[in-house]
């Protein structure tokens, strides 16, 4: 429109806490637990791809790289509910996004 | 050169033992990546320091690790194994079509002249290319999609390029062999493939000759005579002296022709050795008693190893890629066990000696010269 402008907010920046399991802290070089910052709104896609960017050595190990899945042996887990089998796209409890809990990438146990 | 340098994977985690010219004592490091399988690691034979290693999990899925000092420091490289186009499909195990779908890196086999070109042997079966030291992968395509692929089928370790061999005499022959597909040669650097199988049979297959389906566990190429190959099939040994063209069995008087791995010695192009396994159905060697067989004449003739190896109550497999050689003179030979053992021979395979013991299963080994 002509001489009009839309102004938008900025999309919101907040720091989420993310848990690893053992054998990605160590693939990593972190700590049991990292923070990521997620722009716009908290979901499972958003706080992977942030870690994903800030640990790039993590790509392809919580997802498969070709359908971008969960992978089978892995689950994840925040404010005590399972899940994994969210959507991707599903926004994240408000507890996770406002960092009070961390959103935790778990391994399956194995026996033997 | 100095001394050798053995990479070991296991079923969790790597291992590096090296020793000097003699090859009579040994320092082990590792294990690297603990609690990791290692299904492979290879060095540069550009650059014997640059080691690449094949880090998998069933959780976790594919991570790839470059080390430029030898071993002693790694970092990651690059994961994403992506296939060229449309996948396709091969058979499952119940003979219905089944997508590619990738698991893991079965072997890298890096350049014999370019530091940072790698070849990787992929499940489901393919082979990649990386000119960037493991960066980025780009898949030879032609292999996948030359025209068989809907017949290959996986074994039941999955279906896999394991062996790359880079022809030493001309740089635009490579061949690869597929569990379960068989030998296939590209004569213009991977762009093609041809399959390479006539003569072999296997009565797994409704058809023992046809040409696609053999389930071929390892082959192997002395750079001094490079139109002969030695294959260890799931079962018989066979050799090829028109660098795959034909192929004829020279299993000759081995106990059992089935097995896994086969190598040749560095300085005696017709000097090769197998490890026989007592048959398809169990996997440990005959009587428990675990035995090298080395024939001087390219087959046919074989004699046992023995001295320095268990002869009673060994019960572990070697697998096809836990067998190799150095270039030192009398040449070493190595192999690593399902149990855990790496051994080793300073004098051809005449006499063995424990390296290690107790190691988780043993998955790949391999010998550098060390400058």
């Amino acid at each position: 429109m002509p001489g009009s402008h839309v102004t938008e907010d900025a999309p919101t920046a907040r720091d989420v806490r993310v848990v690893l399991p053992a054998h990605l802290r160590t693939l990593a070089g972190v700590q049991r637990e990292v923070i990521v910052t997620v722009v716009g709104p908290v979901t499972q896609r958003r706080v992977l791809d942030a870690l994903e960017a800030c640990f790039p050595t993590l790509g392809g190990t919580i997802r498969d790289r070709a359908t971008a899945r969960r992978r089978p042996f892995l689950r994840f887990f925040a404010c005590a509910e399972d899940l994994s089998h969210d959507p991707p796209d599903t926004v994240l409890p408000d507890e996770v996004a406002s960092g009070k809990e961390p959103f935790i990438v778990l391994g399956a146990i194995s026996g033997g | 050169m100095s001394g050798v340098r053995v990479l070991v994977g296991t079923a969790k985690g790597a291992f590096v033992l090296t020793s000097d010219g003699s090859r009579r004592t040994w320092k082990v490091e590792g294990p690297h990546f603990a609690g990791w399988e290692i299904y492979h690691l290879k060095g540069s034979p550009v650059d014997p320091d640059r080691i690449y290693a094949s880090q998998s999990s069933s959780w976790f899925g594919q991570v790839v690790h470059r080390s430029d000092d030898g071993g002693k420091t790694w970092e990651t490289v690059g994961n994403d194994f992506a296939y060229d186009g449309e996948t396709g499909t091969h058979q499952w195990y119940d003979g219905t079509p089944h997508p590619w779908e990738f698991a893991r890196v079965w072997h890298f086999e890096p350049s014999l002249d370019e530091r940072d070109t790698v070849y990787a042997g992929v499940e489901d079966a393919a082979i990649f290319r990386s000119t960037d030291g493991g960066g980025t992968w780009e898949e030879l395509s032609g292999l996948r999609g030359h025209g068989s692929g809907s017949q290959w089928m996986p074994g039941a370790g999955g279906m896999a390029v394991h062996t790359i061999l880079q022809d030493p005499s001309d740089r635009a022959r490579m061949f690869v062999a597929i569990s379960a597909a068989g030998v296939f040669r590209s004569d213009d650097g991977g762009t093609t493939w041809q399959p390479k199988n006539k003569g072999l049979s296997s009565e797994f297959m409704p058809e023992p000759e046809q040409e696609i389906g053999h389930c071929v566990h390892r082959i192997a190429q002395h750079p001094a005579r490079p139109a002969t190959l030695f294959m260890q099939k799931h079962w018989d040994v066979m050799r090829s002296d028109d660098a795959g063209d034909s192929w004829t069995e020279v299993s000759g008087d081995l106990p059992t022709d089935f097995g896994f791995p086969i190598a040749i010695s560095a300085h005696e192009p017709d000097t090769v050795y197998v490890v026989p396994i007592t048959s398809d159905s169990v996997h440990y060697p005959p009587d428990g008693r675990l035995r090298v067989y080395r024939s001087k004449t390219g087959g046919h003739e074989w004699e046992p190893l023995s001295d320095g190896l268990p002869q009673q109550h060994a019960y572990g497999n070697v697998l096809r890629d836990a067998m190799d050689v150095d270039h030192l003179d009398p040449c070493g030979v190595y192999f690593g066990t399902t149990a855990g053992e790496v051994y080793g021979s300073p004098d051809g395979g005449d006499h063995w000696t424990a390296i290690v013991e107790h190691l988780p299963r043993v998955l790949s080994v391999e010998a550098q010269d060390l400058p």
